[in-house]
């Protein structure tokens, strides 16, 4: 926190020494971020933002952590599936959305599914992470008294892992922040991608910023929350 | 020689309790074999375990005790041979065993009352009446008052009295015990091995117990099945006569007691390393 602190005080005096006009002063950024953050395109954009963002975080989550705990279940879905999420967790998704604007359209599907394409992968790998790691004996012991399948899967594997689930879904929440934006920049000028578009093109660096930082400050709450999950469970996760 | 031995020891245990029958035992192990890829882990084993007594699996490490115990439990298949309980051919886990494990297998996320009832939760038994039984469970391995704690919480030996009351509470006629205190600190085991003499007399259930420790082996158990490696094979049935009653004091001084425990190191001396 407090280097933040350091570099916000670095960005204000920078920005006084007037540089260049890329860089405005910090405090002329939260001004304006005062000011536009009740009008009505900003509340706009954050719906839009928010409902895509959310849409493909809860896909990403949904579909991620069954699949991550199925392929760490299993040695032939492993060996199926695991060398498509590796190219897909480092492929250059950007260059995808097109294609992906063809299959589904400019609109809102196209934008949650760009932000799912950047969130689920590294959600399906610390699953599967998770999944491994799981003690013999605790899989022997819901064997030996009777758990169905999908006992164990929600009863066990899913709680075992949980301490690597949470450190994918951070991860891949922060790369959602990433692929929400992206998307909406390419497939359709909405949201906040739209307000950078606005303001950059107009040269409108103050909002801009203000805009970038609040965009920031959500980021960084939610992977705080789920960083704050994570401790909860981390008191187990040494001893499973 | 080994069967000679086998023998001899049928004969002792004729003279002291009514033959073993196979209407007797509740668990029969008949000519399994069992191996992972190339090793040989068990040759042609067979073995009666008498209804409502303790047996030993003692051995040296390596000796496929525990992988006896986990075909018995039908956590793993035998290549060949069967296993019966009660009569009924085992084909995989079944209700009528019920598993306590070396490095106990509790739930960290669950407190001492939920792991407790998992067993029951698994057969699908109301909330209420589970932890009715549960209660009742963990009252008698000695942990009451702990029942909201967590695993964490708890020492090695208090850990594993939850994995026995999980164990004791699905009720089971079989309890299967894969070396339950070797996890567990000196002083804790030998309470925990008096506690589990006072089991065996209340429970009426036929305790399976895997060990590599001669004196505890010795100590608990109504019948000792004497392991050798490479494959394994049932090299004696021993089983002790004269201090099974006595209290849990006197047990450890008995002379009977004392050469149990040199004869079994006699023979397993040549199989340490």
């Amino acid at each position: 926190m407090s280097s933040l602190v350091i570099w916000a005080l670095l960005w204000e005096i920078i920005g006084r020494m007037d540089l260049t006009f890329f860089i405005p002063p910090l405090s002329h950024v939260i001004v304006t971020l005062f000011d536009i953050i009740g009008t009505p395109a900003f509340l706009k954009a954050l719906s839009e933002t928010g409902y895509a963002f959310f849409g493909g975080v809860v896909a990403s989550i949904v579909i991620g952590i069954p699949v991550g705990i199925l392929i760490g279940k299993s040695r032939l879905l492993d060996e199926m599936i695991l060398p498509w999420v590796n190219i897909f967790l480092s492929a250059p998704l950007t260059a995808l959305v097109p294609v992906l604007m063809v299959l589904f359209g400019f609109g809102m599907t196209s934008i949650i599914i760009t932000t799912t394409l950047f969130a689920i992968w590294i959600i399906i790998l610390n699953t599967r992470a998770g999944v491994m790691q799981i003690n013999r004996s605790m899989i022997e012991m819901a064997r030996s008294f009777g758990a169905k399948p999908l006992e164990a899967f929600f009863k066990i594997y899913f709680w075992a892992a949980l301490p690597e689930i949470l450190g994918g879904v951070r991860i891949g929440v922060i790369r959602a922040v990433k692929g929400v934006i992206i998307g909406q920049l390419l497939i359709s000028i909405v949201g906040f991608g739209a307000l950078f578009e606005l303001y950059s093109s107009n040269f409108l660096m103050t909002h801009f910023w203000a805009v970038l930082v609040v965009l920031f400050a959500m980021a960084f709450s939610i992977s705080e929350v789920l960083a704050y999950l994570e401790r909860r469970v981390a008191y187990y996760a040494a001893k499973r | 020689m080994a069967m000679h031995q086998i023998e001899k020891s049928y004969d002792n245990l004729q003279v002291v309790v009514p033959p073993a029958d196979v209407a007797q035992s509740a668990v029969s192990v008949r000519n399994v074999s069992k191996g992972y890829g190339n090793v040989e882990a068990l040759r042609d084993l067979s073995l009666e375990f008498p209804r409502g007594q303790l047996t030993s699996l003692l051995g040296p490490s390596g000796c496929g005790k525990t992988t006896l115990l986990k075909i018995i439990a039908g956590l793993l298949k035998a290549d060949s041979g069967d296993v019966e309980v009660n009569g009924v051919k085992v084909a995989g886990p079944g209700p009528d065993r019920a598993f306590v494990f070396q490095d106990f297998a509790l739930l960290p996320w669950a407190n001492v009352m939920r792991n407790v009832a998992f067993g029951l939760e698994l057969r699908g038994i109301a909330k209420s009446e589970r932890e009715a039984i549960a209660e009742k469970y963990i009252k008698n391995v000695g942990l009451a008052g702990f029942e909201r704690s967590y695993p964490h919480e708890l020492s090695g030996g208090m850990r594993q009295r939850v994995g026995l009351a999980r164990a004791l509470s699905v009720d089971a006629q079989v309890l299967l015990l894969d070396e339950p205190f070797s996890a567990v600190d000196e002083q804790n085991r030998r309470k925990f091995q008096e506690d589990m003499l006072e089991l065996v007399q209340k429970e009426k259930k036929t305790f399976i117990f895997v060990t590599h420790s001669i004196e505890e082996a010795v100590y608990v158990s109504d019948q000792i099945a004497v392991l050798l490696p490479r494959p394994s094979r049932v090299s004696e049935v021993i089983r002790p006569t004269s201090f099974r009653h006595k209290d849990a004091a006197n047990i450890r001084r008995d002379p009977e007691y004392l050469d149990i425990i040199d004869r079994i190191w006699a023979s397993l001396r040549n199989y340490v390393e």
